[in-house]
């Protein structure tokens, strides 16, 4: 006697809390292979999943077994022309197995799974040490604002829209009765006239009768059901929100090796994090410099290296010209963000900071500057700490870890909150 | 041929139609006189079949995240297409439950029926190694008493203290099962019940134990004392559960927990080549049977023989797709191969099994069932036909030597060598090394002495090392593993802790 069952609405993910344990377990590990792994990606590639690779030695669950060597008889299938007492050499690599996939089951591939967007956001706020309050805000997706949209057929009594309901229940009882109506008209117009011909009684009966039928048929229509009913409708719209491009402004000089650009890579993804929570659009625009500023794309900006020396005002110049030319001000929010190790050509600090000060701070939201690795502020610290005194804007932080990324827009994060 | 109508034309199955088929497959089933547990079939999404594939296919498990890695590589290659998920899965539970996938067709979940629910179902209450080590009627209240005690035992003691335990416990598993005694019956009251006493009187008993085994005298007289455990102990679980000196009551509970459900496990791993030649028999059979009583159209019996051929293929050595003997094809093959015995027996038959030749093959099937495992199975019933068919042929492989040797091939002078061979190949006894529980210092350090018994001189693997610092883990002394020869000298020795 068998008994069948439908599980199939039974909650999945059973294995849920496993899943947890085993991120936890691992977390040193995972931690790494997601920073690696925000080296790899685009900075505006937040959305997305992220493959995450573990060595498989680090999680191996150990057994005794037996290892290669030793002597032993094994049996295989499909011989085609071997016969008793045929030596054949040993393939290489195959101590044991006679080079024939391993029924051990001991493959040393690496672990590979798939970390959910949350997931992967989760371990690189930690790599930034976010406080937790950024850190929901910033994982957040769109919001969402309820606005009315027409009527519905469902809803609560308190949308209840009345005068709307009784149109509704007026239409269905004309609808409803169209036809008892005009056939009524029609027998009170018969009745009437055989009353002037003087009918016999028994037809004015029968007619008579016919005539309350219909009355009673009209009468019976209810005057108001419950698929008259409406009520007001909201719908949920993405939060109206406008628009933003953010600046990237990275000094490529030789000092400047793919660590320190690896750190920059964070601290822009971090804003750009930000922007996309906050704004509809987002547009990243790279500027990179040495002596001379080039604007180009993600791939040049991150992975290209150049010599030479450094002239920073070449790139703030050529962010004023984009943002005359491309981002006027007042359609767009500007923020930028600037990373460099602080080398600058002496005599040029002093014009950053009069280019920013004059021409560029009085059209940006917000301007983050990250300095790598100065152990000797120079020049261009000392300039920015003056505009810094001018522009509560303007935000500055000397970084060695990511963990220093944060800070630098703490400012910017408590404003929106 | 067609005396009724058959059941559906169509491949998209309902619940009525699961009914149905079930009805008629049980009476087949019952005509064949197989006798099982009653069935409790389950439709399930491949979600689900995911979540119950990593735990073991147990229907109740407690956490741990070795589950959860398990189910992130089957995610993986589910998602990715690289592998299908099993068509069924079954547990040895009374009743026995087995999970059909909704994705399924129809003849799918008829095939599934007939292997799962008459096949597996069948073995699992007669095959003797069932009955001894596995109680059905106990295994899920059993199941759901220890997620309950262990999840009360991370709140108590915390996630990592149990993860520590379970991770030791699982390095040991397969060292964690009796061989030679009947496990008693438990239910979830009992076992409750008992857990609190059982905790309590260990306790009391280890400490006896090492109060008694506090030095008394210096003198050298007490060397020749007898060793501790009188007797080598081969199921290491069950030794540090009753002897390890330093482990907290609700930690000898889990181990106890681990042990037992490695004994529940341990049958199955002993015959999977019977156990799924059984079940492909019986569905190869039974489904034949609906196609004879034109319960089920050809198109259905296409798809059947496609899906069947698939199952039961044994890619040659060669091949890429090769991994090992199929234990579906092997399996399949000598059950059909035993009936074929009996039914139409050749003159070589007569003189290989004279003994069932020409017999009445239902007898004949269900005494093999019921009295074998693996090894013995083959080595009773492995025929010239089967080796030939297979074309079996037998490699030495001897570090001591150059090359590989064919020692035996499927001919008139290979086949009691491939047979004895490949009999030894499913005995797990040589399978896995033969660790066991030598001595426990007793008077001196505590220290514990696990000696490996080399056969064939096959070394162990280096994740030895790893295993022993379980050990020392559950133990909290000194723990030492050699490797003894044949001759009884020690060979090899390492050691871990201090």
């Amino acid at each position: 006697m068998s008994q069948i069952i439908d599980r199939r609405l039974n909650p999945k993910h059973k294995s849920a809390v496993n899943r947890q344990r085993f991120l936890k377990r691992f977390r040193k590990q995972i931690r790494k292979a997601v920073s690696d792994a925000v080296d790899g990606r685009s900075v505006t590639d937040t959305e997305s999943s992220e493959k995450i690779t573990i060595p498989a030695k680090d999680l191996s669950e150990p057994v005794f077994h037996h290892g290669p060597g030793g002597r032993r008889e094994i049996i295989h299938p499909g011989n085609k022309d071997f016969i008793t007492g045929d030596r054949i050499p040993r393939p290489d690599g195959g101590a044991g197995q006679g080079g024939r996939a391993s029924n051990q089951g001991e493959g040393m591939d690496d672990f590979v799974f798939e970390l959910s967007r949350d997931e992967f956001l989760e371990f690189f706020f930690e790599d930034l040490e976010l406080p937790d309050l950024v850190k929901t805000k910033l994982a957040k997706e769109v919001t969402h604002k309820s606005v009315p949209a027409g009527f519905a057929k469902d809803g609560i009594p308190p949308n209840l829209h009345i005068v709307r309901s009784l149109k509704e229940a007026q239409a269905r009882r004309i609808a409803l009765t169209m036809a008892s109506r005009r056939k009524l008209k029609e027998l009170e117009k018969t009745l009437a006239e055989l009353e002037e011909d003087g009918a016999d009684e028994e037809t004015r009966r029968d007619l008579q009768k016919k005539i309350d039928l219909l009355k009673a048929k009209i009468a019976a229509v209810p005057f108001i059901d419950t698929l008259d009913l409406r009520y007001r409708n909201r719908i949920k719209i993405p939060k109206p929100t406008t628009q933003a491009v953010m600046f990237c402004l990275m000094d490529v000089s030789g000092s400047m090796d793919q660590y320190k650009k690896n750190l920059a890579k964070r601290f822009f993804l971090l804003l750009y994090l930000f922007l996309s929570r906050n704004y509809e659009r987002t547009d990243v625009v790279f500027i990179r410099h040495h002596t001379v500023a080039k604007e180009v794309d993600e791939e040049e900006f991150f992975y290209s290296r150049e010599t030479g020396g450094t002239v920073v005002s070449s790139a703030l110049e050529m962010m004023r010209d984009i943002i005359r030319e491309r981002y006027p001000s007042q359609d767009w929010n500007i923020y930028a963000a600037q990373a460099s190790d602080g080398d600058n050509w002496p005599e040029d600090s002093g014009n950053c900071s009069r280019l920013l000060e004059e021409e560029i701070m009085p059209y940006l939201q917000y301007y983050a500057y990250i300095e790598i690795d100065n152990d000797y502020p120079l020049g261009l610290w000392q300039e920015y700490e003056k505009v810094a005194g001018h522009w509560p804007n303007f935000a500055m932080q000397a970084i060695d870890e990511p963990a220093d990324i944060y800070p630098v827009f703490r400012e910017l994060f408590k404003k929106k909150a | 041929m067609s005396e009724k109508k058959p059941i559906t034309t169509s491949s998209e199955w309902t619940f009525p139609l699961l009914e149905r088929f079930d009805a008629e497959i049980a009476r087949i089933a019952e005509d064949f006189g197989l006798d099982t547990y009653p069935n409790q079939i389950e439709v399930i999404s491949s979600e689900q079949m995911m979540d119950a594939y990593a735990s073991c296919g147990l229907p109740v498990y407690y956490h741990h995240w070795s589950f959860g890695k398990q189910f992130l590589s089957i995610e993986k290659n589910y998602k990715r297409g690289q592998m299908g998920l099993a068509y069924e899965l079954v547990i040895n539970s009374n009743p026995c439950i087995a999970y059909l996938m909704e994705e399924n067709t129809m003849l799918m979940q008829a095939l599934v029926i007939a292997h799962a629910c008459y096949g597996h179902n069948s073995f699992f209450k007669n095959n003797y190694l069932f009955k001894t080590w596995t109680s059905a009627d106990a295994i899920v209240d059993y199941l759901v008493f220890a997620k309950n005690y262990i999840s009360e035992c991370e709140e108590r003691y915390g996630e990592e203290a149990v993860e520590e335990i379970l991770d030791a416990c699982h390095a040991l598993m397969n060292y964690g099962v009796d061989r030679y005694r009947k496990p008693p019956p438990l239910s979830l009251k009992e076992e409750q019940l008992r857990q609190k006493e059982r905790a309590e009187y260990l306790q009391s008993q280890v400490n006896e134990l090492w109060l008694k085994t506090v030095p008394q005298k210096l003198s050298k007289t007490s060397e020749s004392a007898e060793r501790y455990p009188a007797e080598p102990e081969e199921n290491l679980l069950y030794f540090i559960e009753k002897n390890a000196p330093l482990l907290e009551p609700w930690q000898r509970e889990i181990v106890r927990i681990v042990r037992k459900i490695a004994q529940y496990l341990y049958p199955q791993r002993h015959t999977k080549v019977m156990n799924e030649g059984w079940a492909t028999f019986w569905h190869y059979t039974i489904l034949n049977q609906l196609y004879e009583e034109g319960l089920i159209t050809d198109g259905f019996m296409l798809e059947f023989l496609e899906t069947h051929t698939n199952v039961v293929y044994q890619p040659p050595f060669d091949s890429k797709f090769y991994s090992g003997i199929n234990p579906y094809a092997l399996g399949f093959t000598m059950m059909r191969d035993i009936q074929r015995i009996c039914q139409n027996p050749t003159e070589e038959d007569k003189r290989w099994f004279p003994d069932i030749a020409g017999s009445p093959w239902l007898e004949t099937l269900d005494f093999t069932m019921r009295n074998f495992k693996d090894d013995s199975f083959i080595a009773q019933y492995l025929s010239p036909t089967v080796i030939r068919e297979f074309k079996l042929f037998s490699v030495l492989d001897d570090d001591e030597e150059e090359e590989l040797e064919i020692t035996a091939i499927h001919n008139d002078e290979g086949y009691q060598e491939i047979r004895h061979q490949l009999s030894e190949h499913y005995n797990l006894g040589n399978l896995e090394p033969d660790i066991q529980v030598y001595s426990v210092d007793a008077r001196g350090d505590r220290s514990l002495t696990l000696r490996h018994y080399q056969h064939n001189r096959r070394p162990l693997a280096e994740s030895s090392d790893e295993v022993l610092k379980h050990v020392y883990r559950l133990w909290g002394f000194k723990v030492r593993l050699e490797t003894v020869d044949p001759n009884g000298k020690v060979k090899w020795c390492v050691e871990c802790g201090t």
